[in-house]
């Protein structure tokens, strides 16, 4: 039973008066050294005093004379057709100062990722075929003030067309289920122009899992969240001098703001001033870059300072949340506890457009099966589009929601064989010089002490194997050698795409894909100060994972989807960082 | 009728950075004629302190006391390009390109000061105060401030300079999904105390033990900042927030805070927190990003504990009420399980 | 329609200017006074970062309306520090880390002054409600509860100072 006499006798805050948060620099210590100046030290943040007095500048708290603000008609259907938009009735309203449509839209495609080159281009920035959310913007609204903005909008008519809608992922990927994205026929993006999902094969899990002792299978669903920062996304463009244009925002990201904005203007960036850096929260829902190129388009179309801002409930039903995800997990477990095989299927619902989703798969692939060595791991990972507000990145992007799943399995499994769940754990986990699932080797492993560490000061029992282990040893060895067969399969094939260049696999059959060494940045002389030489700036160089043997395939490959010509992609933009363009 | 308790635990890991790298950032520091610096950056403090740590860091390099350092950011035709502020990649990647060009800066520094005192730059040393003296003789020094000036108005040097960190972009393999990542990885463990009532089914959250690992706390005020704001975010994920109650259906999507439901400062649970720090070898300072992974141990931990408290396991995020009742009800009632006790060690 | 003049105090200086027909106090105080400190959070009375005073008393600025304060006075965190010291609150909120983006700092720091001038010492659970209309998304609100009852237990000198 739990010993629960501590606990004070309202709820709230134990330890208010003693916050306790220890430092625990017993535990690799000798990789560290204290002996610095300023780092080490809670000196007081340097942008604190604007905060307590209110002077921190966020993208809003600057003045503008004749300032006007823009608002948006937006879709009340989750997935329809455009037959005609009639801004008539808005133009003459009171402080109507211009009508923004598709037309007015130099290059009217945003997609963040095309700057990188991966992806195809699939969002308009303002919509005239369809709309595939509630919530999707059709028109802006450029007006004196805020009211009236809104009043306008009231007034501008759009005739929809009512389509057939599908909410749930795994209903989307089914044939038949309507096209969400016109772009993904099929409901799902296309990887490297040949799956409609991201793989990961490392062993042979089919086979694995015939000889566990135990086979747990289970089912999480995540639902979306929102970042909910207490500063709505916005910006505000204004005309500066010299034929350029600054643009306040809150964005997380200044160049790809700005990059966005060029692209989507055909304008050179040159043209272009972004000031930012103070933002109220962002959480990842401001790394979408959605108000800055309307906002310097409402400046270039009316000389004017134009603000475009969400409201909370457009920042809550229209900005993009974190998507849900729904992850199936079936492990082979043996009587001991060791897990000697793990299955993933997991599902991103990007919602109706791509954004940053297609790249959380592959982020999230290479973080299976999380912090443990597992000899055979297998995931498929799809990114699916639906009717409903398109996803974006929010804290723990690509991680969260699988972790989420993985770790409740994990107590499940404790759970079935009447294991400490915490002595799974650090049986299982993964150390220095063990081999990884995406086929590179561990190192600077801690995950074994964060687990010793909560054991003992909650008042847990476990092994004492699990309180001797170390991530520094053991680990390696066999547990360091790539899979002797890892089984294949060209499941999900896809035909008429071709691959992005972003990350893109020279060649045909599977190489190594070692990191080549980088280019670190050698100090010329290192400072000689009372304390040591800090670390230089060099990524450690990537232990380059022996050549794996050439994957056999395993099952005949499933008819291909319905042949059509080769797809010629939407307009593509070169990308800002050089890569090549298609 | 009961109150139950439970505990329930997860460890994670974090990759940090942007995945699959090609992610630069670049800093530019350089004095004015007093020797003062500025950290020119594009880079964007969303609260998480990346203007603090990055003078922090760039004091550190320089030799020089942080108040005679000051980080301006962001301003694009001011500041050298950054990728942006997310993925845990802030401290990590522009922490390095801040040590770069710190160290450019130094070394022309300490040029311009061996030049003044007529010895090699590789004898000199910063004491951290301001100040430049030959090692082991104290008194043969030199302020940064007049190494500045002697520098820019009498020699003719910039104490200037550059610094761009990246990590190259790694291939996916399509067939096996083969990739680098990321170079460094931080973790955390968690044990989370919960309260269910089997009546109305609302769980309280009361106790959270954490441990994260951190790389090296830079600023332990502002990794404190991250744990404490992160794990809050974590239980608010769990068991208060959605924007879609029904999920997949789209009904009753919250539009305000009156519906969209956070934990209030009445709501908190204490969190004990320890710091572990193994740091990252192409870390600034060996440090890590600790913003993302603060929340996420915490949602599987609640999930678990209710389990133990009532021994009815919640599949769907977040926990409300309603699905608690049902799950008691499905079981037939309350199942304790209680597996976590607290023993003495 | 005609702008509508509001003759008010604004931390303690009588000023004036010119309100739009309908609009809100914040927009009011922050475009047409040019006081930038009181955040738009919601405009939905949700969240506090608009937090203001009104005779001492608080208000969702985002919910009166403009033309309400006439004769009256208001006060923002602007008007917190004395001159060029700063208050006490401010100082702890500094010294415990209780702001990262400082978004909800202002509201925060308006709805503390307006506690500890009624209540210079307040159990936690008054502290606790006195900040429960004021949403926090960064620091999970300890530090913040900290940094008020330091300055409530007389860390920080006299906590009693009714500035608003």
């Amino acid at each position: 039973m739990n010993d629960m006499s501590n606990m004070p006798a309202s709820k709230g805050i134990l330890g208010l008066q003693n916050p306790q948060i220890e430092f625990r620099k017993d535990l690799f210590a000798d990789e560290r050294d204290e002996n610095l100046n300023e780092i080490g030290k809670p000196v007081r943040r340097q942008d604190i005093e604007g905060h307590v007095t209110g002077r921190s500048p966020f993208y809003d708290d600057h003045l503008f004379e004749g300032l006007l603000h823009m608002r948006y008609v937006r879709s009340p259907h989750h997935h329809a057709r455009i037959r005609r938009i009639d801004t008539s009735a808005a133009q003459g309203m009171p402080g109507v100062v211009r009508i923004i449509t598709s037309d007015d839209v130099p290059a009217n495609m945003n997609t963040l990722l095309s700057l990188l080159d991966f992806g195809l281009d699939d969002e308009p920035v303002l919509s005239d075929k369809k709309v595939a959310y509630v919530g999707e913007p059709v028109v802006a609204v450029v007006a004196l003030t805020e009211a009236q903005a809104r009043a306008a909008v009231k007034a501008v008519q759009v005739d929809y067309e009512v389509l057939p809608h599908v909410l749930d992922p795994e209903e989307a990927l089914k044939p038949g289920a309507p096209t969400v994205c016109d772009v993904y026929p099929g409901n799902a993006f296309v990887y490297h122009g040949k799956y409609n999902h991201q793989k990961l094969r490392y062993g042979d899990v089919e086979t694995a899992l015939k000889s566990a002792d135990h086979v747990i299978e289970t089912r999480h669903q995540m639902s979306p969240i929102e970042q909910a920062p207490m500063e709505t996304c916005g910006a505000i463009a204004a005309p500066e001098q010299n034929g350029r244009y600054v643009c306040y925002s809150g964005t997380q990201g200044l160049f790809f703001s700005l990059g966005t904005a060029a692209k989507v203007l055909n304008m050179p960036s040159s043209r272009l001033h972004f000031i930012g850096g103070t933002v109220g929260g962002g959480f990842g829902g401001k790394v979408d870059s959605i108000h800055e190129p309307l906002a310097i388009l409402g400046t270039v179309l009316t000389g004017k300072p134009c603000k475009s801002q969400w409201d909370r409930e457009e920042e809550m039903q229209v900005g993009a949340p974190r998507g849900a995800e729904r992850w199936y997990i079936t492990d082979g477990v043996m009587n001991d506890g060791r897990i000697v095989a793990r299955k993933f299927t997991g599902y991103f619902d990007a919602g109706a457009y791509t954004r940053l989703t297609s790249y959380a798969v592959i982020k999230c692939v290479g973080h299976l099966p999380g912090p443990y060595t597992i000899p055979n791991v297998s995931a498929d990972v799809y990114c699916v589009y639906t009717n409903r507000t398109p996803a974006t990145a929010m804290r723990g992007f690509g991680v969260t929601g699988v972790d989420f799943s993985i770790e409740a399995h994990m107590d499940q499994i404790a759970d079935t064989l009447g294991m400490n769940p915490i002595d799974l754990r650090i049986l299982n986990a993964y150390r220095d010089g063990d081999m990884k699932a995406h086929r590179r080797t561990a190192k600077n492993c801690a995950f074994i002490e964060c687990c010793q560490v909560v054991a003992e000061k909650a008042g847990v029992t476990i092994k004492p194997e699990s309180k001797a282990a170390s991530s520094m040893k053991d680990g390696g060895g066999e547990r360091g050698q790539l899979p002797a067969f890892t089984a294949t399969d060209e499941n999900g094939r896809v035909e008429g795409f071709e691959g992005w260049s972003y990350a893109k696999k020279g060649g045909g059959s599977a190489t190594t894909g070692s990191v080549p060494s980088t280019t670190t940045p050698t100090p010329a002389s290192l400072p000689q100060t009372p304390q040591p030489i800090p670390q230089p700036a060099s990524p450690a160089p990537v232990t380059p994972a022996p050549q794996a043997p050439t994957p056999q395939v395993q099952s005949p490959s499933p008819a291909p989807t319905a042949s059509s010509p080769k797809r010629r992609p939407p307009t593509r933009f070169s990308s800002i960082s050089g890569f090549r363009r298609r | 009728m009961a109150i139950h308790t439970g505990r329930g635990f997860s460890a994670i890991n974090y990759p940090i950075g942007m995945n699959l790298g090609g992610d630069p950032s670049q800093a530019l520091v350089h004095s004015n004629p007093d020797g003062k610096f500025t950290v020119a950056l594009s880079a964007i403090d969303l609260g998480q302190g990346m203007k603090s740590v990055t003078r922090q860091i760039a004091a550190e390099t320089l030799g020089v006391p942080l108040a005679d350092v000051y980080v301006d950011t962001a301003d694009s035709d001011t500041g050298p390009h950054d990728m942006g502020s997310f993925a845990s990649r802030g401290t990590h990647r522009m922490g390095n390109a801040v040590i770069q060009a710190s160290l450019e800066a130094r070394s022309v520094m300490l040029e311009a000061a061996a030049e003044e005192l007529e010895v090699d730059p590789g004898d000199l040393m910063t004491d951290g105060q301001g100040n430049i003296h030959v090692k082991g003789a104290p008194s043969r020094s030199i302020t940064t401030m007049a190494a500045a000036q002697a520098a820019q108005f009498k020699q003719g040097r910039t104490i200037a300079g550059r610094g761009i960190f990246l990590i190259p972009l790694s291939e996916v393999d399509p067939d096996t999904g083969e990739m680098s990542p990321v170079t460094t990885f931080a973790h955390a463990a968690m044990l989370v105390e919960v309260e269910v009532d089997d009546e109305t089914g609302e769980v309280a959250i009361t106790d959270m033990q954490s441990a994260y690992e951190v790389g090296r706390a830079l600023n332990p005020g502002m990794v404190e900042q991250q744990l404490r704001g992160g794990a809050w975010m974590g239980m608010s994920h769990a068991a208060w927030e959605t924007t879609e109650p029904y999920y997949p259906q789209r009904e009753h999507g919250p539009v305000d805070f009156n519906s969209y439901l956070m934990p209030g400062p009445g709501d908190l649970a204490p969190h004990h927190i320890s710091v572990l720090e193994r740091p990252a070898p192409d870390g600034p300072y060996g440090g890590k990003g600790p913003g993302e992974m603060c929340a996420n141990p915490v949602l599987p931990a609640v999930v678990n504990a209710i389990y133990d408290a009532v021994g009815v396991r919640l599949y769907e995020l977040p926990v409300t009420p309603e699905k608690v009742l049902r799950g008691l009800q499905a079981n037939g009632g309350a199942k304790p399980r209680q597996n976590l006790a607290r023993q003495a060690v | 329609m005609a702008k509508k003049p509001v003759s008010f105090t604004h931390n303690g200086v009588e000023t004036a200017a010119f309100a739009d027909p309908g609009q809100n106090l914040l927009e009011f105080l922050r475009r047409g006074v040019g006081d930038l400190t009181p955040k738009y959070g919601c405009g939905q009375g949700t969240c506090g970062a608009c937090t203001v005073t009104v005779d001492g008393e608080p208000h969702l600025s985002c919910l009166t309306l403009a033309e309400s304060v006439e004769g009256r006075s208001v006060g923002t965190v602007a008007g917190l520090a004395n001159g060029a010291t700063l208050d006490p609150l401010q100082e702890a909120f500094m010294d415990h880390f209780a702001a990262q983006c400082g978004y909800c700092t202002p509201g925060m720091l308006v709805a503390a002054r307006v506690l500890l001038d009624a209540n210079p010492n307040p159990s936690l659970d008054e502290v606790i409600e006195a900040i429960s209309g004021n949403l926090c998304r960064c620091t999970g609100y300890e530090p913040i509860i900290e940094a008020i009852m330091a300055v409530a237990n007389g860390s920080y000198g006299s906590a009693g100072r009714a500035a608003l």
